[in-house]
């Protein structure tokens, strides 16, 4: 009974949730909270038991009203979106746990509409990961996007400036996207990806197609912050609240590239695609400039949120990179790097809303190493996420940036290989910067001998275990990515 | 050529509508022109779905009537589309609904909505 019906419970616990939580605040306001949390949790429950029972077997496809495709709208839990599901539901959860003394301190009031406006986001991200059917695909991206727009103007006082740009941008790309929809509806008449992939090579219209091809990637890269399209997300990361930045930014446009992931692999097909445009060189291109421009600009920042914002951008170029190679071994270290990225920079969100909580900022600036007596659990997770970032073994981080540089020496892409080892000491250069003033730089000990005695002053407990939770798993997601490489490889096809 | 033109004639006319869009979001200091601007160019997509949904010929709208047999499909247009364009305007007024939403919180905290001035008073903050 629930194997069967698997894929629509997980998305619809969110839907049921963000119904619930506005009916239960009428009578318990401050019930929001605990209620999303524990749909989170269910759902990510739901979605660690599918990824468990369904590794290896055959794609689950559930027809929505009994019709069939192409007639009807499909969603399909293969290896893949059972992964994804599982990576975005178990960080929004523990995400959700963290939020409640943040949320307290940044705005008071409204919580019934934030938590029931995040409920809806995750629909959407569900959705848009495991539905089969293109339309269907543009209405889920918009559901998500509208309530990320939403979430985003929630914050600091140029926050609405920086979502109204995001929004413009963001409502462009997913015009873009229906527009090329539009074009690839009229050759094939099909909406169906599965369908659509089954009808390409029997078409002709090649100009058509590429149009589509072009119009959707654009679309959708948007979505993704690929550079050069990364425009709207540094201001939207910084100003939003920390509970909005911490579930937008390891989740948003890591379902966005997952989704071109989708879209170009497994509907076009790479053979397909390179046989009448360079797609895959211009992804890959574009993803190495992206990479090392937002490790310059990470560098260049003296706010903790907004460095992390670029490195956001640089971070989304290896998942890009890793799948435009066309190879097995690069699809895993993308999907490895989707995984391993959203658990660090929640985790490093986490930090950055935990030393805003104590402290009222995160100036990298004003770090100091009084911060590794004040946050000894704080400032230990980031080390782990910090260490992760740069690609240390054997933490999480080091493993997909493995694959990706196999995958780049499989394709003799040298290139690639420079980009990839050059944009990781750019990472050190900004994380031991910080790591530097927390942990090495200690003039006090100088001056007078002996450490002045400084009280911890750790974030409540609901804040600091889901942070050092994130951490330590960055240390279990390396140490164990035997298996996951292999249920990885098992989902590629 | 001539036909080209005239035989594509409402690809053309959503093209231009596309571009007055584009124009207006990437040119107009003012947030609500750019909002304006948005609007076209999703209106601009909804024709091009519509137009796409044509038949020619004697092709008209499915709806049941007497005169027309429902077991030729030539004689009625693509429904499909204008459905799928359904769900697009609804997500297109709920775009609008955020985004005027938006500006009023743009307004009430900085007073103005030109995009220049935003750039300068965002600055500080």
């Amino acid at each position: 009974m629930i194997e069967s019906h698997l894929p629509v419970y997980i998305p619809f616990t969110f839907l049921a949730f963000s119904l619930v939580i506005p009916l239960l605040a009428i009578w318990k306001d401050d019930w929001s909270q605990p209620v999303a949390t524990a749909g989170a949790g269910g759902a990510a429950l739901l979605s660690l038991y599918g990824v468990l029972t369904h590794a290896g077997s055959e794609p689950l496809r559930y027809y929505f009203g009994g019709w069939p495709p192409p007639v009807g709208i499909e969603f399909v839990y293969d290896g893949l979106s059972a992964f994804m599901l599982a990576v975005v539901n178990i960080v929004t959860f523990l995400v959700l746990i963290h939020s409640r003394k943040i949320r307290l301190a940044e705005f008071a009031s409204k919580q019934m509409a934030f938590y029931s406006v995040v409920m809806l986001m995750m629909l959407g991200f569900n959705g848009m990961i495991l539905t089969g059917d293109l339309f269907n695909m543009f209405v889920f991206l918009e559901i998500a996007s509208l309530s990320g727009y939403a979430l985003i103007a929630i914050g600091g006082k140029p926050a609405p400036v920086a979502a109204f740009r995001y929004l413009i941008i963001g409502t462009v790309g997913g015009s873009l996207y229906l527009l090329g929809v539009g074009f690839l509806y009229n050759v094939t008449g099909t909406l169906n990806m599965k369908d659509v992939a089954d009808m390409l090579p029997l078409i002709a219209a090649e100009r058509s197609l590429v149009t589509a091809l072009i119009l959707m990637a654009v679309g959708i890269g948007i979505k993704s912050a690929l550079f050069p399209m990364h425009g709207w997300l540094p201001d939207s990361y910084t100003h939003a609240s920390s509970t909005s930045s911490a579930l937008i930014a390891p989740i948003g446009t890591k379902v966005a590239a997952y989704v071109l992931i989708r879209i170009l692999l497994f509907t076009f097909g790479l053979e397909q695609i390179n046989a009448v445009v360079p797609l895959t060189t211009i992804l890959g291109l574009l993803a190495c400039a992206g990479i090392l421009y937002g490790s310059i600009m990470a560098i260049a920042q003296f706010e903790l949120k907004r460095m992390l914002a670029y490195s956001s951008v640089a971070q989304i170029g290896y998942i890009i990179l890793g799948f435009s190679l066309g190879s097995v071994l690069g699809l895993i270290g993308a999907l490895l790097h989707v995984l391993n990225h959203a658990v660090m920079k929640a985790c490093l969100f986490m930090v950055a809303a935990n030393l805003r909580l104590q402290e009222g900022h995160s100036d990298i600036r004003r770090m100091d190493d009084s911060y590794r007596l004040k946050y000894p659990g704080t400032m230990a997770a980031f080390t782990l996420a910090a260490l992760s970032m740069i690609g240390l073994p054997p933490l999480a981080g080091f493993f997909s940036k493995w694959y990706l540089a196999l995958a780049v020496i499989e394709k003799s892409n040298w290139l690639f290989l420079v980009v990839l080892l050059v944009s990781s000491l750019l990472n050190a250069v900004y994380f031991f910067r910080i790591l530097e003033k927390v942990y090495l730089k200690n003039p006090k000990i100088q001056e007078t001998g002996a450490p002045p005695i400084t009280p911890r002053q750790e974030p409540p407990a609901s804040m600091l275990w889901p942070t050092l939770i994130l951490g330590v798993m960055l240390l279990a997601l390396g140490l164990g990515n035997v298996p996951i490489v292999n249920f990885l490889e098992g989902a590629a096809p | 050529m001539i036909d080209f033109f005239l035989g594509h004639y409402s690809y053309w006319l959503t093209t231009l509508l596309l571009c007055i869009g584009l124009y207006g979001i990437l040119f107009k200091r003012h947030l609500l022109k750019k909002m304006i601007g948005l609007s076209i160019l999703q209106t601009s997509i909804i024709i091009f779905y519509v137009s796409i949904a044509s038949k020619g010929g004697d092709a008209t709208v499915p709806v049941k009537a007497a005169h027309l047999p429902v077991d030729n499909p030539d004689l009625y247009i693509n429904p499909l589309p204008h459905t799928l364009m359904l769900t697009a305007i609804v997500v297109g007024v709920a775009t609008l609904g955020v985004a005027f939403s938006l500006l009023m919180a743009i307004w009430n905290r900085y007073q103005t909505l030109d995009e220049q001035e935003l750039l300068d008073k965002t600055q500080n903050d």
